[in-house]
């Protein structure tokens, strides 16, 4: 019994080992100074570099512009990665709310064209997609950046699984209540759904915090460049016949981790907590 | 309060299903109906065309001289309490019982006032903060009750609202809805499948069979007379004893073998003959004749305390019949008996319809 339960924690603590180590050794080696990294790569010690990385990597201006530093970056993985998530939700909640609860024509088929296009990535259509932006206006706008990508299968699929779950005499409690469609929605589903809307904000927020490509092709303006494409742009800015600035790379790559860390552990326990709770 | 009126109301489910049938009911103000039937027999569906959750397919429904057959649920002015009781799960038992009232605009004091007083009407005012997943199911059949309550409605209209609690309770809470019905005085209509809760209940019952009323009238009216086959098994428990006799030169008979005598009331040659459990009279062999004598061989006695009940088969191989007989009586598997009921509790159907034949 005992010993099965210390080869228990033993494989646990390879597993955290394993996917822990790399941040710490990024971290750890953040925190020393350009040369001796290039010298000797990968550190394994807390450094004395670290008040004076984090600060550079975080104010001091970058790009052929010089206008872009990472608080900006910041800001703007920020911006896109809310904007990302909270419109995901409000689009897909009121979608799977259509198709549950009214009766139209082709609503099936309409919920399942819907599916279908989980079958496209946004890399299958991103040419068209940037077309449209493009000529919309929208380059180099947090619009352009949030709008196109916001459509989502697989939160109005959710989200209509967890509506069908939900017990229909609560709809005939509300509307004898006097409670019209929006008043339902808002003051019945939107409650129960906590939990729903807490685990798509984890996971939204998260890819919308790490796309590349569409934001890469979206702002050509480095003021308003993600962290994520920062990381790599300022990087190949900053090297140039010098010695690569590895400490900047890491530190920016540490401070790009940081959010969506913040987000599912801030998230995770509403969520567990929504779970325990059940409500329905 | 106010009079409910259904004339020929149908229901037809997506063209093909027809669930209700034809259905009048003139429900006067302050009375409690209650709708019996087994399942699927289309009391709910009815119950739900009242309530305005469902659309009617033909016929009209009265609330007060109001034709109510386009007017959404909110302004119906009823209040309708669930068999899952539907309690908004998220909102604390003080806003299940407020929301209907503050989507209807009604200032905050009074709002408070009317929860206040449904709370104290129904002990509830120690949980009006907590949520409903915090209450047993007995609280939760109050707050639903009280969420009716508070809206002083023209009529209630329950869906099997005890079928979730275990029998003690049913039976407490049986009781208080019918105290309740009495001092507020509001029309109720009220679906069941369970027929000691529409007696005990109703003052009128209407029994529904497939989507048709088989009966109407005041429980005990019921018992007494039922109109069919159908209420005579339906209503009362355990059920009436159904019997297909014929008759021939001496009177009634059993269609197979012998251990029926009686005499032929209405003069026709075949009859469903029904008698309850209750009215059967275990008499010693060689009685005179009454209206109804068996004779029979025990199977079981089973005995429920207050009273027992006798299995017992007719004749040779004829059918089994129940008796009630007093709590300490003896019997034994196999010994033979005589039974005999009064011409006033023996019940004579048509063999074909299954309609009552009075005399
Ligand atoms: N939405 C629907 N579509 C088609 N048929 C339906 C629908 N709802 C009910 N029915 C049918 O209508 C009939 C009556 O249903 P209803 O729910 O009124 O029965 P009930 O008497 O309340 O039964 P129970 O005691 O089981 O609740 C049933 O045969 C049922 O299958
Ligand atoms: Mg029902």
């Amino acid at each position: 019994m005992n010993r099965l339960k210390v080869g228990d924690h033993l494989i646990l603590i390879a597993g955290v080992l394993f996917m822990v180590t790399p941040v710490v050794l990024a971290f750890l080696t953040s925190t020393h100074d350009n040369i001796e990294i290039f010298r000797t790569g990968l550190q394994f010690d807390f450094g004395n570099e670290f008040v004076s990385t984090y600060e550079r990597v975080l104010t001091k201006a970058g790009g052929f512009t010089k206008e872009v530093n990472g608080f900006v970056m910041l800001k703007n993985s920020l911006i896109l990665g809310i904007g990302f998530a909270v419109g995901k939700i409000v689009i897909s909640m009121l979608a799977a709310y259509a198709i549950v609860y009214f009766r139209f024509p082709l609503a099936t088929l309409c919920f399942w064209v819907i599916f279908c296009t989980l079958l496209l990535p946004l890399e299958v259509r991103i040419l068209p997609s940037y077309e449209i932006v493009q000529k919309l206006g929208l380059v180099n706008t947090y619009t352009g950046l949030i709008v196109p990508l916001i459509a989502s299968a697989t939160g109005t699929f959710y989200f209509r699984q967890f509506f069908k779950s939900v017990p229909d005499e609560l709809l005939e409690a509300a509307r004898i209540d006097g409670a019209g469609p929006w008043k339902f929605f808002i003051d019945i589903l939107v409650p129960l759904s906590k939990t729903m809307i807490a685990a798509i904000f984890i996971i939204m927020f998260v890819y919308g915090w790490n796309q590349y490509l569409w934001p890469t092709l979206i702002t050509t303006d480095e003021g308003f460049f993600t962290l994520v494409r920062g990381i790599k742009q300022i990087l190949q800015v900053w090297i140039g016949a010098q010695i690569p600035a590895y400490n900047d790379a890491m530190a920016l790559a540490i401070l790009a981790m940081l959010p969506p860390v913040i987000v599912v552990i801030v998230f995770q326990s509403w969520f567990i907590k929504g779970l325990v709770e059940s409500d329905k | 309060m106010a009079t409910i009126t259904l004339d020929t109301v149908r229901k037809v489910y997506g063209g093909a299903v027809e669930a209700v049938k034809g259905v009048s009911i003139d429900i006067a103000d302050g009375e409690f109906i209650v709708l019996v039937g087994p399942s699927g027999c289309g009391k709910s569906t009815l119950l739900r065309m009242v309530a305005g959750l469902e659309d009617i397919t033909t016929g009209e429904i009265k609330i007060g001289d109001k034709v109510v057959n386009n007017v959404d649920p909110a302004n119906r002015d009823i209040a309708m309490v669930f068999q899952n009781y539907a309690l908004y799960p998220h909102m604390t038992v003080y806003n299940n019982l407020a929301y209907g009232l503050k989507n209807r605009g009604m200032a905050k004091d009074e709002i408070d006032r009317r929860v206040k007083e449904a709370a104290r009407i129904l002990e509830i005012g120690d949980y009006l903060d907590r949520k409903p997943r915090a209450l047993s199911g007995g609280q939760r059949q109050r707050v639903a009750m009280g969420r009716a309550i508070v809206r002083e409605p023209a009529a209630f209209l329950f869906d099997e609202p005890l079928s979730n609690l275990d029998a003690k309770l049913r039976v407490q809470m049986r009781v208080e809805i019918k105290r309740l019905q009495k001092s507020l005085k509001t029309t109720s209509v009220y679906v069941t499948h369970d027929q000691l809760e529409a007696m005990t209940l109703a003052d009128r019952l209407v029994v529904l069979n497939g989507g048709n009323i088989e009966q109407i009238g005041a429980p005990i009216e019921v018992y007494d007379k039922p109109a069919s086959t159908f209420v005579a098994s339906f209503i009362g428990s355990p059920a009436m004893n159904l019997l297909k006799v014929k008759t021939d030169a001496s009177g009634l008979a059993f269609e197979t073998g012998a251990g029926l005598s009686g005499a032929n009331p209405h003069g026709r040659d075949r009859y469903i003959a029904g008698v309850r459990p209750e009215h059967l009279d275990v008499v010693p062999a060689g009685s005179p004749e009454a209206a109804l004598t068996l004779k029979a061989k025990v199977n079981v006695l089973e005995p429920v305390g207050a009273e027992s009940y006798l299995y017992a088969e007719c004749g040779d191989g004829g059918p089994e019949i129940v008796i009630r007989v007093e709590s300490h009586a003896h019997f034994e598997p196999g010994q033979e008996i005589v039974l005999s009921a009064k011409a006033k509790d023996v019940h004579f159907f048509d063999a074909d319809t299954g309609r009552r034949i009075d005399g």
